[in-house]
């Protein structure tokens, strides 16, 4: 086939275009995930006491911390969805969001006498959290990956990793809600560790599944 | 080079509002830009210039949608031509690197001389499902309206045109094999 033909028959499927925010989709797409990893976590491990963690900073603090990391997530995956997409500084609220929480736990690390230290850092649960926050990722992460497939990114793996990363913040997020670990030094080490593997897996697929 | 992008993107948004000559004359003028940055960039190998200028033209077309507006567009059009070449070489098995140059670079010259395709892409719509490829022929060919290739080949005119566009994207795929 010619050239000029191919101009002509693309021509022949010129559908109006309807503009289209990708912010509000992506979230949409995300909020399906998430509902999922939701059911996943009810299944699976249940919740944990709801009203004391109402008022508990600890719920708040992991809460706040993870849902900043989805934001930075989101915003980066927004932005390397489209054709010449950069990064920018949206990754800058992920690192100012550990920056806090390492703060934190720089300062409940100088209150805790010497026996506490141990517990203070692997809590009950070190072993299986970063596990368990992969699995909750992963319905987001494929929801969040389909849309990415149906858009042109073109930097695969920093757009898979932002893909992860945005699905291991929602993930976390979900999983506080089991989750009874109060330290800031045991989220800032294992939380984070459970969402660098979204991101670092993101990038492996992405780079394999989002070719267009 | 201003006035090249005042006049792509107005065919752009055009075309984005529905108007099927602007998306031509948007698509022929991409073409000849296209096949001069391939030609530059691939060297020795130019016989896959052309190849790569159809295989652009799909793209560009099919993910106009993910196009903002409010946006340069050149930039966006260098983006997915930067990025199909990169996935040509990738497809080869040669490490190459693209260098990220100024979105310029895609309007500073011009082809319009077309060069020979190594992959026919009548031969990859000879795959697609017998109905598919007749209405494409039908359009195609034969200059027939859609409405006209709908009624002929048993269409309505709205499935019609959600067809041709899933025959372009499996044409796309195809391409890339």
């Amino acid at each position: 086939m010619r050239t000029p033909d191919l101009i002509a028959l693309l021509a022949e499927d010129t559908a109006p275009v309807p503009r289209r925010a990708i912010a509000p989709r992506l979230i949409g797409v995300a909020l399906l995930g998430a509902f999922v990893s939701g059911l996943l976590l009810l299944a699976w491990l249940g919740l944990r006491p709801m009203r004391p963690a109402m008022h508990s900073p600890a719920f708040w603090m992991k809460a706040a911390y993870t849902l900043l990391i989805a934001t930075a997530g989101l915003l980066s995956t927004a932005r390397l969805a489209r054709p010449g997409g950069q990064l920018g500084g949206a990754l800058g609220l992920a690192a100012l969001a550990a920056a806090w929480l390492a703060v934190l736990a720089t300062l409940e690390t100088l209150r805790t006498p010497m026996p506490g230290m141990a517990h203070l850092w692997l809590g009950w649960s070190w072993y299986v959290c970063p596990f368990r926050i992969l699995a909750l990722a992963a319905p987001v992460f494929v929801a969040v990956l389909w849309w990415l497939r149906g858009m042109a990114p073109t930097r695969l793996a920093l757009a898979g990793a932002a893909a992860g990363l945005f699905a291991g913040g929602i993930g976390a997020t979900v999983y506080g809600l089991y989750c009874e670990e109060t330290a800031a030094a045991f989220v800032v080490v294992w939380y984070s560790i459970g969402m660098a593997a979204c991101a670092a897996l993101g990038a492996a697929i992405g780079a394999r599944l989002l070719r267009w | 080079m201003a006035d090249t992008e005042t006049e792509l993107k107005a065919l752009m948004l055009r075309g984005l509002g529905g108007d099927a000559a602007a998306h031509a004359r948007l698509l022929s003028a991409l073409a000849g830009r296209l096949r001069a940055y391939f030609a530059r960039r691939l060297g020795s190998a130019t016989a896959d210039a052309e190849d790569l200028v159809q295989e652009t033209l799909l793209a560009i077309h099919l993910k106009r949608d993910t196009y903002d507006t409010r946006q340069p567009f050149t930039p966006w059009a260098y983006a997915v031509a930067r990025y199909k070449l990169l996935d040509h070489f990738r497809r080869l098995g040669v490490r190459y690197t693209v260098p990220i140059e100024d979105a310029g670079e895609l309007v500073a010259t011009e082809n319009t001389e077309e060069g020979a395709v190594r992959r026919d892409l009548d031969r990859l719509l000879g795959e697609l499902p017998e109905r598919q490829r007749a209405l494409l022929q039908d359009v195609k060919l034969t200059g027939h309206s859609i409405e006209e290739a709908a009624q002929r080949q048993g269409f309505t005119p709205g499935a019609a045109k959600v067809a041709i566009h899933r025959s372009l994207q499996k044409l796309a795929q195809k391409v890339r094999l």
